[in-house]
């Protein structure tokens, strides 16, 4: 259906289904992140001997992201003095626009999907990029030496990450033979690449963690030094922004992964049964309890060591694979 | 009295008596104290063997200090010749606990044996003087103060036995710092660890207190100094030891005790523009409401 | 060529790691701290002054307050240096209640720093964690003297009250427990990679310069001194315990970690033994109703869990001391920290001043 949306001429009437189908987005992807947030509270509760979120919405306290949502609209909208009004007031937005653009091509399953563009993995990389400058610039025009510090260091960071993702995947790519998401999907429903590229998934795992801002690469916002990092300034919706695009982000990394090396929607041999839907549910939620997890174990990583480890370590990895897997790619075909 | 409860206690078990005393044999001195005591309590309870006194005697001296220091405390408290009823009781409970568990028989037994080896002790001394085991101590030090500082560099040296015996010594405020320097380098003594170091308003004078630590003669010594209350000033002995940093700067905001050639000198608890300096004991709150 | 410029950072009062007001300003150049000044005094109480009016009972509920993690040890060492100045013969069941009751604060106060030493380096779990274990002692010590942190437990002679009913019993339990956590502690944390990499050759200090800098505690054994007051001057009853100090040579942060963490075990050794041996009877001397301290002056040191805590007092023979000072071991360790500082980065920062192990209510007395 979208397909055909995609190809007809453009009018007011495909703009309005559009721009509806893009607000539904949003909210399934608002419920994910007020549902991720609680999840991810309430197992790191379990994990800590803790009860979590039991007050709002029953014992579960399944209304608790809500109230915080609500609370953060509701608050008093401060801009410091000294800020770089235009930029601090923009920072947010940049910061989370790219979270949001990067889902359009995010395969669920089959059938729900936006865009189906042949370089969708690229695509998304290349948004998920942007998202380094809206941190950047929160962290210049808060005019707030914690905050430059946590930018810098998000700067830093993110860029060479970047480069051990993207190299990660090249194996995938050439295995494959393309960039769209559909075909890689098509392409492990014998084996997942999980068991093709298990190196690939390592340094992409460490490398998507690494992006993503959490522990134990949770340096730009580290609070036991940076107090809150790049975002130490903003309050309210603004700072709100800030954690949805880190949410969604989290969102789309674990889809990303599912669909990369876990089959997408594939489901496992004689289990065809169950739907797409759920199949693809059951990994991401493996993928997203799997970060959660590392959330809850690690310490945190030094500056000098993630670069070290970044470049050192990571980067030749993921060109040795890539190397390793176009030896045996010609290999299988010369046989 | 206690000696009979240990005796009956000890018949009860004298196999597991032997066993532990070679045990003990092998640990450390107190310990072989305490074996010892107990075979020679299964021996004979009223008369005092001559064996006991040696070793009681051997083992107040090695473990000098602590032993030092409860025995000035039973001696202060105590006539020479009885002995209080709550000490008896203590050894009951002592024996009677000791016959809970192995382990506890042993410990038991050390701290009786160590009561009554302070006992036995507190006697001895009495009959010859009042001499403290830091006696030797201090006059080794302040030999070699005086032979290497100068004589009359110290005003004063005592042993404090109200502080655990601890020697005492009180310099001149020219020589404090001499004192102190070779306190710190002389290779005999080397003191090489600065305690602690604070002030106080004697409203006749100001003093200065720096306990100073030597591992090499596992020995603590006390160094004051008197200073003129209106004018406190003394050289600071930063350059000696480090630590002596932020308490100088302590003394200095609080007391308003000015060390030379200390490197940053200044208010480091209160406020740089604080009044007044609170320890002294004339001093008046800026704001009495406060 | 780009024009750069030395940053003036504040880190504190306020400051998640500086656990309490501690500033500490630092010139930095990118990440890199090239001075550090510490500011401390922020929350200076003036407990010396205000003891200067205060009957020797009334100060011990001051003491409460200046480590708050180990109180137990302060109430003691005002307790010690009035005793000893008064030749005061403690009952035998006071001194094992104090014992048992100083070495839960001991473990208790290394758990906290454990905790929250993690927390700095970015591991939120281990904190909760040593608090569920934490909590257990406060609780015991809570029921031994009804209050959680400011215990004002020990007297001038003995302890408050003796100990409720099965309270031996149940600290018994514990120490079984508390070593099967400390295991899994060892699992969770200590061969972690990261951590490892984190706290190894990091603030790094010589056996000389740390006697130099006046430092005590683990910040002293980890650099090889085997220096433990309960071993090396006794006092109360601690030579009738066997136990070890444990002792590491590199003089790291990694080094003063694995020392806190064997001090818990050795802790845990000397509460089994004092449970085996806790004997009945009084559990307070005859002492005068209104204590008097001869006059004359004395200074007695005791192992706090941060290193040594002294305790200086001066007496006229009056009611209340003419000087009280404490030697407070968080004041002393603390001035090492710039000279450690110089030329590391941000991260370090807090791994180093984390490892140091203050509380800022001793720092500023």
């Amino acid at each position: 259906m979208i397909k055909d949306l995609l190809h007809s001429a453009p009018s007011l009437l495909n703009f309005g289904i559009f721009f509806g189908l893009a607000v539904l987005l949003l909210f399934v992807v608002l419920g994910f992140v007020t549902y991720g947030i609680l999840s991810e509270r309430k197992i790191m509760g379990f994990m800590q001997m803790r009860i979590g979120p039991n007050q709002i919405g029953g014992k579960w306290g399944l209304l608790q992201t809500v109230a915080d949502v609500l609370k953060l609209l509701i608050k008093e909208d401060t801009i410091p003095k000294k800020a770089d009004k235009p930029l601090y007031i923009l920072a947010p937005v940049i910061a989370f626009a790219p979270a949001f653009m990067v889902l359009a091509t995010l395969p669920f399953t089959d059938a729900f999907q936006f865009a189906d563009i042949g370089v969708g993995l690229l695509y998304y990389m290349a948004i998920s990029g942007i998202s380094t400058i809206g941190i950047v610039t929160a962290g210049w025009a808060s005019n707030n030496k914690y905050s430059l510090i946590g930018g810098m260091r998000a700067a830093a960071q993110m860029i060479s990450y970047e480069i051990p993702l993207v190299m990660s995947l090249v194996g995938i790519v050439l295995i494959t033979g393309s960039l769209n998401l559909n075909d890689i999907v098509a392409a492990q429903e014998k084996v997942w690449f999980i068991f093709l590229q298990p190196v690939a998934f390592i340094v992409f795992f460490i490398a998507s963690v690494a992006e993503l801002n959490r522990v134990p690469f949770d340096l730009p916002e580290a609070e036991s030094e940076l107090v809150a990092g790049y975002h130490v300034e903003y309050s309210g919706f603004r700072w709100a922004f800030f954690m949805l695009s880190e949410y969604v982000y989290m969102f789309a990394m674990a889809t990303l992964t599912t669909v990369l090396f876990l089959g997408g929607w594939n489901s496992i041999p004689y289990l065809d049964f169950i739907p797409a839907a759920i199949w693809f549910g059951l990994k991401f939620s493996a993928v997203f309890y799997i970060l959660v997890w590392i959330r809850v174990t690690f310490p945190r990583i030094r500056a000098d060591q993630l670069m070290e480890f970044g470049w050192k370590v990571l980067l030749p990895v993921a060109l040795a694979n890539i190397f390793l897997t176009a030896l045996i790619k010609e290999l299988i075909n010369l046989f | 009295m206690a000696k009979k409860q240990a005796k009956a206690e000890a018949a009860e078990k004298p196999e597991g008596e032997v066993d532990i005393a070679k045990q003990k044999a092998e640990a450390a001195a107190k310990a072989k104290a305490a074996a010892l005591a107990k075979k020679q309590a299964k021996a004979e309870a009223a008369e005092k063997p001559e064996g006991e006194v040696d070793i009681a005697k051997q083992k107040a001296a090695a473990a000098a200090k602590a032993k030092a220091a409860a025995l000035a405390r039973k001696r202060s408290k105590a006539e020479a010749a009885e002995k209080p009823e709550g000490e008896m009781e203590i050894a009951k409970q002592k024996a009677a606990a000791a016959a809970k568990a192995k382990a506890a028989a042993k410990a038991k037994a050390a701290a009786a044996a160590k009561n009554r080896a302070a006992v036995q002790e507190r006697e001895e001394v009495n009959t010859h003087s009042e001499i403290s085991p830091n006696q030797s101590k201090l006059d080794q030090i302040v030999s070699a103060i005086e032979s290497h500082v100068g004589q009359g560099a110290l005003l004063e040296h005592y042993i404090n036995r109200l502080s655990k015996d601890v020697p005492t010594l009180v310099a001149n405020p020219d020589t404090y710092f001499s004192i102190a320097k070779f306190l710190r380098y002389d290779e005999q003594l080397d003191f090489s660890y600065l305690s602690e170091l604070h002030g106080t308003d004697f409203e006749s004078h100001m003093e200065i207190y720096v306990h100073l630590h030597s591992f090499k003669m596992n020995q603590s010594v006390a160094l004051k100094v008197k200073l003129d209350r209106d004018t406190p000033v003394i050289p600071s002995l930063v350059p000696l030891w480090s630590g002596a940093n932020w308490p100088e700067c302590e003394a200095y905001d609080l007391l308003g005790i000015t060390f030379n050639e200390h490197p940053d000198l200044k208010r480091i608890l209160l406020g740089d523009d604080w009044k007044g300096y609170p320890l002294r004991k004339d001093y008046e709150p800026y704001d009495v409401e406060v | 060529m780009l024009r750069t410029e030395e940053m003036l950072l504040n880190v504190g009062p306020q400051h998640p790691s500086t656990h309490g007001v501690f500033r500490l300003v630092i010139k930095i150049d990118g990440e890199i701290i090239k001075e550090a000044t510490p500011v401390i005094g922020y929350l200076h109480r003036g407990t010396e002054k205000l003891a200067e009016n205060l009957q020797y009972t009334q100060i011990i509920p001051y003491t409460d307050r200046l480590d708050y993690l180990a109180a137990m040890t302060n109430n003691y060492v005002l307790c010690h240096a009035v005793e000893t100045m008064m030749g005061v013969e403690i009952p035998e069941r006071a001194e094992y209640l104090r014992v048992i009751a100083m070495e839960l604060g001991r473990v208790a106060s290394h758990l906290v720093w454990w905790g929250t030493y993690l927390l700095d380096i970015g591991a939120t779990s281990p904190f909760l964690y040593a608090f569920r274990e934490r909590e257990m002692i406060v609780n015991l010590l809570t029921e031994l003297s009804g209050a959680r942190l400011t215990f004002n437990y020990m007297r001038v002679g003995g302890v408050k009250w003796d100990a409720p009913e099965d309270w031996i019993a149940k600290v018994a339990e514990f120490v079984p427990y508390m070593r099967e956590q400390l295991a899994g502690y060892h699992e969770l944390v200590t061969g972690n990679e990261i951590f490892v990499n984190r706290v190894k050759g990091v603030g790094i200090y010589t056996k000389e310069e740390a006697l130099q800098y006046s430092l005590s505690g683990a910040n002293l054994r980890c650099t090889g001194v085997k220096w433990d007051l309960r071993k090396n001057e006794p006092y109360s009853i601690y030579d009738r315990f066997t136990f070890e100090v444990p002792t590491r040579e590199e003089g790291d942060a990694f080094s003063r970690y694995h020392c806190r963490m064997e001090e818990i075990e050795e802790s845990l050794k000397i509460i089994e033994q004092a449970v085996e041996q806790f004997p009945e009877g009084p559990v307070l001397a005859k002492v005068p109703k209104i204590i008097k301290v001869p006059k004359g002056e004395a200074f007695v040191r005791i192992e706090s869990p941060r290193g040594e805590i002294g305790c200086y007092i001066a007496s006229e023979g009056k009611k209340e001391p003419y000087r009280l000072k404490f030697r407070r071991p968080s004041f002393y360790n603390l001035q090492i920290l710039p000279k450690l500082l110089e030329g590391e980065n941000m991260a370090n920062l807090i791994t180093i001043l984390g490892a140091i192990d203050i509380v800022l209510g001793e720092v500023d007395g």
